[in-house]
């Protein structure tokens, strides 16, 4: 894959340059080293100052009593805010939550991308129309899309349930029932990324060489066998980078549980609250910043060690299959 | 993007089929919003619903209008991503044209950072970015969601990624012969150059900073909405009028699939692209 190319230079030096520079003077050979610094310094101000800074502070934060309504002041509290966090029975819903929620919408993501991805690759009349087509949910905001989805999974009126009773199943409550509900919020995550993981995986499958199709078909490989045997080993580094990214938002899942009834607590008994709506709801329904701070790293935490599983289990499984 | 190695299989009638079926599970919520944006709540309740577009678009656009300040939310919407666009797009650049091909003490190092917290949610830091804001005097102010929308350290990396592949040293060797400063190359040689990875990335910025959730609604307010402040307003539960609700979102997502609709194909482009950088 490359990129399209660059298009040919116009006038590349630029005109007016004097006769043969002369050798240069220590002010202008000092410029020379630091002016790179120049070219990097806009970005990493920004970086440093909301990017670096807020990451390594929220630690610090979260050791404080800090209140919405006053975030200037600063009471030293230790641990008090992780202990009351650990005895918080809604922090381990959210954290169940996250988690289910989780897999029922990463898993048939990327399973369906897949097989998208698969059909994409054939030779198409159309296929502009056709990954365009597929994109359009990832350019839809999380507000626009949940407020759309909670219409369409309303208990009495909504679409969802009016297709299901015609055909003699229901009406779901799709707000109260645990996992009715969690299955409508993950409809949404799998309703805007599906595509765009879809493409991600087309463009891996573009990168695999064809000769190596070509050989399989000599073998007389079967369409499925190619697809098991050359298509998967060639995207796994694709598919190890679409699992993390997917990990990584589903642990930061936020705006379709809160828009989904738009109540903070995530529904009437939390049955699909997450861990980033428990933290908007610890700092901004009840402005105990300093708490919110503790959710926040905790967060930080589990995506690290969520990351590093998924390493370990891409690393393990290509160590199996060199030695098969 | 046309390698298309060694597949010369064309698709059968299954596989259009299936795709069909995606592109249209794909298109119905936004149907579907015309839809209920167009229909009296009344409609919605009715079994079996009504599945046209009814007369009454207007009238709920009307009505969106008193609940939220729509028309300000929009045009906020468009300050801050267009700000953030450009800036971003600089920045990058800068940044990007430095890291592909000058020389400098800790470049490595500093590169590295960027791309380990290319990885790192934003959403983790919103507390100490609010107590930050909050002693500037930044809540409810633009300010507080563009400045930090500028950081990005994907688009960095894509730059430069972009500037390693597009921008010869020769070029760049020949200019200096010439006596041009860094400052001239990078304007008369590398800005060029960069124009289409520029492009790219200014789009998937754009669309990124429209779509922005968490940080908006936590610096922002009701008085002072963009686009998606006020969707979370009106889906805060007070509005109980489902159609009104629709009508809103109908405006909040018609601009990006304007821009989706006019530049969609860059825009598949250009995640392709990332994807294989990535």
């Amino acid at each position: 894959m490359t990129l399209p190319s660059a298009p040919p230079a116009t006038g590349t030096a630029p005109p007016g340059s004097p006769a043969p520079a002369p050798a240069p003077r220590a002010p202008r050979r000092l410029w020379r080293t630091l002016s790179p610094y120049t070219y990097i310094a806009p970005f990493f101000t920004l970086f440093a100052a909301f990017g670096v800074f807020p990451l390594i502070y929220t630690a610090v934060v979260s050791l404080y009593r800090v209140e919405l309504q006053t975030p200037g002041e600063m009471e030293w509290r230790g641990l008090g805010n992780y202990t009351a966090l650990f005895t918080d029975s809604y922090f381990w819903t959210a954290l169940r939550n996250t988690f289910t929620i989780g897999v029922l919408s990463t898993v048939p993501q990327l399973a369906m991308a897949l097989g998208l991805a698969h059909l994409l690759h054939y030779k198409l009349r159309g296929r502009t129309f056709f990954r365009t087509a597929m994109l359009m949910p990832y350019a839809t905001s999380v507000a626009a899309a949940t407020l759309v989805f909670a219409q369409l999974f309303g208990r009495d009126f909504g679409l969802v349930n009016y297709v299901l009773s015609a055909v003699g199943i229901g009406p779901v409550d799709w707000q109260t029932g645990t996992l009715a509900s969690q299955v409508a919020v993950s409809s949404i995550v799998i309703w805007r990324w599906t595509g765009y993981n879809a493409l991600i995986y087309l463009a891996g499958m573009q990168s695999i060489p064809g000769e190596l199709y070509e050989a399989a078909e000599m073998d007389g490989a079967s369409r499925w066998r190619q697809f098991v045997h050359v298509t998967l080993p060639g995207l796994r580094p694709t598919i190890v980078f679409t699992a993390v990214v997917s990990t990584i938002g589903a642990t930061q899942l936020f705006g379709e549980p809160l828009l989904f009834e738009g109540s903070l607590s995530g529904g009437i008994s939390h049955q699909y609250q997450t861990l980033g709506l428990y933290l908007y709801e610890q700092g901004w329904g009840f402005f105990h910043l300093g708490r919110a701070a503790a959710i926040a790293w905790v967060m930080f935490l589990l995506i690290l060690l969520l990351v590093g599983v998924n390493a370990l289990i891409a690393r393990r499984r290509s160590r199996t299959e060199t030695i098969r | 993007m046309t390698s298309y190695a060694g597949r010369t299989r064309h698709g059968g009638k299954l596989t259009y089929a299936i795709l069909t079926v995606a592109v249209l599970v794909s298109a119905f919520p936004f149907y579907w919003t015309l839809v209920a944006a167009s229909r009296s709540n009344a409609d919605l309740a009715r079994v079996p619903p009504s599945l046209l577009p009814g007369p009454h678009l207007l009238r709920n656009i009307e009505a969106v209008t008193l609940e939220a300040d729509i028309g300000k939310a929009l045009l906020n919407s468009l300050i801050v991503s267009t700000s953030i666009t450009v800036g971003t797009v600089l920045c990058c650049t800068l940044a990007g044209f430095a890291f592909a091909k000058l020389r400098f003490r800790g470049r490595g190092a500093l590169l590295a950072v960027t791309v380990a917290t290319m990885m790192i949610p934003p959403q983790l830091g919103v507390i100490p970015l609010f107590m930050l804001i909050a002693k500037l005097q930044w809540v409810n102010q633009l300010q507080s969601v563009i400045l930090p929308g500028l950081v990005s350290a994907f688009g960095v990396f894509f730059m430069r990624q972009f500037l390693v592949q597009a921008l010869p040293d020769e070029l760049i060797e020949a200019a200096r012969v010439d006596g041009a400063s860094t400052a001239r190359i990078f304007w008369a040689v590398v800005v060029p150059i960069a124009r289409p990875g520029m492009a790219v990335l200014g789009l998937l910025t754009f669309m990124t900073a429209w779509n922005d959730f968490f940080w908006p609604i936590v610096a922002l307010s009701s008085q002072e909405p963009t686009v998606q402040v006020a969707l979370r307003q009106l889906g805060g539960g007070y509005v109980h009028d489902q159609s009104v609700i629709m009508a809103g979102t109908l405006l909040g997502t018609l601009p990006v699939l304007l821009v989706f609709g006019l530049l969609g194909r860059q825009i598949v482009g250009g995640i392709m692209q990332g994807a294989v950088k990535g």
